[in-house]
């Protein structure tokens, strides 16, 4: 019983904590909205207009209020789902980025998988080999990822792959000629041309995912390694470590059927913030790749100075980190079982 | 009496150490529970965990390391996973540390029989319950199923017993069994383990700092001081030990109705430093 | 007192310093990260006499040159010798590390120690603040204030500087928490110090050098980071020879001539690398447990 009232007062103030991080996140995106020099009234209503025109747009835009009860009504827009209208497109923002959201996560979680089955791995033997040259190699190959600038190698690896060698799709999410062949459910372009039936779409897809997905899972490896490698080398100093070794298993079996699972909670933590790393790393590959998704959606609007999709974007990200955090927090709980009981 | 082990001039060095941490140890146990004492940092546990050769990164050297017909200074990685757990285990301090804590106690323990015995899980664990049974966990059934945190110290060090003499090895070593453990439970678990090694004929090595545990439960002792073994004596001859560090060891223990005078505190000479071949 | 302690002090950390800089020696790859670091701080302070041609001079009856006779690098779209621009461009990249190093470490060390000393209500605002911060991938912040402010090189620094705080001001916070019941700075108070002279003139000092060990490993980010607006348009304008924005000139024509990317971009990632194993040999140097296994 107590338990119970335990537990709830813990995810209570879980939820509060949430919600005031949720409320600062919506405090800086209106304020940082707020510092542009740019008018947005001029913007709206033009160079000629009238001065009873301009006064009337700015009236109706509420910027003759004070501050703090412009974020009062920003907050009541943001609840009842208007992030406003973008200018470019003329419809409601939110609608834009769910639109354009399934190709950055296609993208991005072909990309975690190829990291993490690269990274857990490589973090595991850089641990085993601690000091050794498989540790060296395995260091200096995720410095490498963890510090190239990833638009640059976009470039470098489409010339080479896709230019000189031809391996791969180019820009886009398909070859030019199946546009608008397949139709659009999940908005998931794999799993729609499956549910069509279109093959060669699915494989043109395929073969245009491929390559930026590589790179974001490089540079999300990198960090994996790192992370899991030191995990790793934490447990393996551990007496259960010994006790498993005594039994007779090898160091394989040891560190596979015992240290892994110990890492096991810390390793989801970790993906899940590759994850939303890899948004950041979204926005510009998606630039060099021309990927119709949530990082071009982003920074095309930025070179226009649509300000309330912009925003809207950041707050997305910013949501989209809180929730992997929460979401971690919670497997941590499954997977454990010292928090379980 | 046959011989378990037959061990001389063991030197131990650990990676970039500057001085070895066991110089020249030499000693032979037969079925018999061998007491191993001293200070932290006298070697006595690296002489424990070579003889498994669990010691990633230290340089094992020695005239002769022999554990019944095997000759272990020879014996490959893939040699020693037969030996270890099957042959020769080792009980870690504290339970605490030595279970890993996401797995159910009882598959832990199984699992050494499971390594070693072509059999079902089945079997495995009907004989990992036999053996909980056998250090006296009342219901079995229900721990089996337990994780490490949900059990209590002494319970936990009886688990390690049982997964450690499930396999039924000819020596085992115990490296500070209850130096972890609350007193009341101490005696308790030790006489677990004493009953077990006898009845079955183990070969025990029991490495403490604990001077009156080592002399009430072992057939010798041996003293080591900084790498070195000074004296070794039958665990009745304690009282006429000649090395002055044995003797500044007794002395600083406490006696419930001895004299009232301050303890003497242990004098450490610099020339026990130096290698006596 | 306090002139005493800093002239007994000062050769003392310098000698540290000397040590630090000889156990980062004995490794390659920090060894290599300094070599770097130090061709850069060459490159930007002789920009002039290393530099073959005027980075700014245009010369279109020269355009896109392959590397070769005259010009090492190449030449862009204008003629513009790709060597030369690299070399003035380590001088922004200096720029851009100097400038975030000397406005984020300030600042986090306050908003740290002071949070961290003070504790309260205090600490738990600054802390839900940083949190706020923390919870946006760096790029993506930057951009937003870029956004807002417009792009240029100084707004991509002013941007740069707000959004990588946060985790310096986390890192000093941890570090006064430890050292708040320290005996000293009870001494302190028990002579009356105010809250104000105990913090700067007591803790403070005590977290500079885990703050600098912080800002290096940092700047990494920080490099990566300005290239990536740099790219986007957002950062440095043309035609300042900014590494990151020149590969987003160059990206038009990267597939007939690929020097105009290829350099610039291995420009950022040898001097990001550098930083992230300075960081790592840093890291090793600094920790306690690895010294005596040596």
């Amino acid at each position: 019983m107590s338990f119970l009232t335990l537990r709830i007062q813990r995810a209570a103030g879980q939820i509060g904590s949430v919600a005031v991080t949720l409320l600062g996140l919506l405090m800086l995106t209106f304020f940082i909205g707020r510092l542009m020099p740019a008018d947005p009234v001029r913007a709206m209503v033009g160079e000629d207009a009238t001065r009873e025109t301009y006064e009337q747009v700015y009236r109706d835009l509420g910027l003759d209020r004070p501050l703090w009860e412009q974020f009062l009504y920003y907050l009541r827009d943001v609840a009842s789902g208007d992030f406003g209208t973008s200018i470019r497109t003329g419809q409601p923002v939110i609608q834009d980025i769910l639109h354009v959201m399934p190709a950055t996560i296609e993208l991005a979680t072909f990309a975690i998988i190829i990291g993490a089955l690269l990274g857990i791995p490589m973090g595991v033997l850089a641990a085993v080999c601690k000091d050794r040259w498989p540790d060296h190699a395995i260091r200096v190959v995720s410095l490498t990822g963890h510090s190239m600038p990833i638009f640059w190698t976009g470039m470098i690896a489409l010339i080479v792959f896709y230019a000189h060698l031809g391996l791969v799709g180019g820009s886009g999410r398909m070859d030019q000629f199946y546009i608008g062949l397949v139709e659009e459910r999940t908005g998931f372009l794999l799993i729609d041309s499956l549910l069509a039936g279109e093959m060669d779409v699915f494989w043109s897809a395929v073969n245009h995912v491929i390559l930026p997905a590589c790179l974001l899972g490089y540079s999300s490896a990198a960090y994996i390694t790192r992370m899991t490698r030191s995990f790793m080398l934490d447990q393996l100093n551990q007496e259960y470590v010994t006790t498993a070794r005594v039994k007779g298993l090898s160091q394989a079996q040891t560190i596979w059927l015992h240290a892994f699972g110990n890492i096991r909670v810390q390793l989801v933590t970790i993906v899940a913030l590759a994850y939303g790393s890899l948004l950041e790393g979204a926005v510009l590959i998606e630039t060099v790749f021309a990927w119709p998704g949530f990082g071009q959606y982003l920074t095309s609007n930025l070179i226009i100075g649509d300000m309330n999709a912009v925003m809207t974007c950041v707050l997305i990200v910013g949501v989209i980190f809180i929730g992997l955090n929460l979401l971690s927090d919670l497997l941590y709980r499954v997977l454990d079982p010292r928090t379980r009981s | 009496m046959d011989t378990l082990l037959d061990v001389s001039n063991l030197r131990i060095r650990y990676g970039g150490a500057a001085r070895e941490a066991v110089r020249g140890v030499s000693f032979t146990l037969g079925r018999e529970r061998l007491g191993i004492v001293g200070e932290s940092g006298s070697g006595k546990s690296t002489v424990g965990r070579a003889l498994l050769k669990l010691l990633p990164g230290a340089t094992i050297t020695a005239d002769r390391l022999r554990f019944e017909d095997v000759d272990l200074t020879l014996l490959s990685e893939r040699e020693m996973l037969k030996i270890r757990g099957r042959r020769m285990s080792m009980i870690l301090q504290d339970p605490k540390f030595s279970l890993n804590p996401i797995r159910r106690v009882g598959d832990q323990v199984s699992e050494t029989y499971l390594r070693h015995f072509r059999c079902s899980r089945r079997e495995a664990r009907e004989r990992a319950l036999a053996m909980l049974e056998a250090v006296k966990i009342r219901d079995p059934e229900r721990v089996y199923r337990q994780y490490p945190h949900e059990v209590s110290g002494g319970m936990g060090q009886r688990i390690m017993i049982a997964m450690m003499l499930l396999a039924d090895p000819d020596l085992v070593i115990a490296d500070e069994p209850t130096s972890a453990l609350d007193v009341t439970v101490r005696l308790q678990v030790l006489d677990i383990l004493d009953n077990l090694v006898r009845n079955r004929g183990i070969g025990l090595i029991m490495i403490s700092h604990d001077l009156n545990l080592v002399r009430n439960f072992c057939d010798r002792v041996l003293i080591m001081y900084a790498g070195q073994v000074v004296e070794t004596l039958k665990a009745g001859d304690l009282e006429r030990a000649e090395h002055p560090y044995t003797r500044g060891l007794l002395a600083a223990q406490p006696r419930i109705g001895g004299p009232r005078a301050p303890l003497s505190v242990l004098d450490r000479k610099p020339e026990w430093l130096e290698e006596n071949a | 007192m306090t002139d005493m302690t800093h002239s007994i002090r000062m050769p003392a950390s310098l000698r540290a310093l000397g040590n630090i800089v000889l156990f980062l020696l004995r490794s390659p790859t920090s060894a290599f990260g300094l070599l770097v670091l130090a061709l850069l701080v060459l490159a930007a302070v002789f920009a002039p006499w290393l530099a073959t041609h005027d980075p700014y001079v245009q010369d279109l009856g020269n355009t896109l040159q392959a590397p070769g006779q005259g010009h090492p690098f190449g030449t862009d779209e204008l003629g513009r010798d790709i060597f030369s621009r690299l070399v003035f461009g380590a001088r922004i990249t200096l720029t851009i590390i100097f400038l975030v190093s000397i406005v984020v470490g300030p600042i986090g060390l306050v908003i740290g120690t002071s949070s961290g000393y003070l504790g309260g209500r205090f600490d738990t605002v600054m802390m839900r603040i940083t949190d706020i911060f923390l919870s946006f991938p760096s790029l993506i912040l930057s951009l937003a204030f870029v956004a807002a402010l417009g792009p240029s090189l100084n707004n991509a620094i002013v941007a740069i500087a707000l959004t990588s705080w946060p985790p310096i001001a986390r890192l000093a916070r941890a570090e006064a928490m430890t050292f708040r019941n320290a005996d000293y700075i009870a001494a302190a108070r028990l002579q009356g110090a105010s809250r104000l002279r105990i913090i700067v003139k007591s803790i403070m000092p005590m977290c500079l050098p885990s703050v600098l060990i912080r800002l290096t490993l940092n700047m990494a980010t920080v490099i990566l980071t300005a290239a990536g607006l740099g790219f986007l348009g957002l950062g440095a304008q043309p035609p300042l020879p900014e590494w990151g924005a020149m590969i987003a000139t160059g990206r038009r024509y990267m597939l007939d001539n690929w020097w105009l990317v290829t350099y610039p971009g291995l420009a950022i990632l040898s001097v990001s690398l550098a930083f992230n194993l300075l960081g790592d040999g840093l890291r090793d140097a600094l920790d306690p447990k690895q010294m005596n296994r040596r």
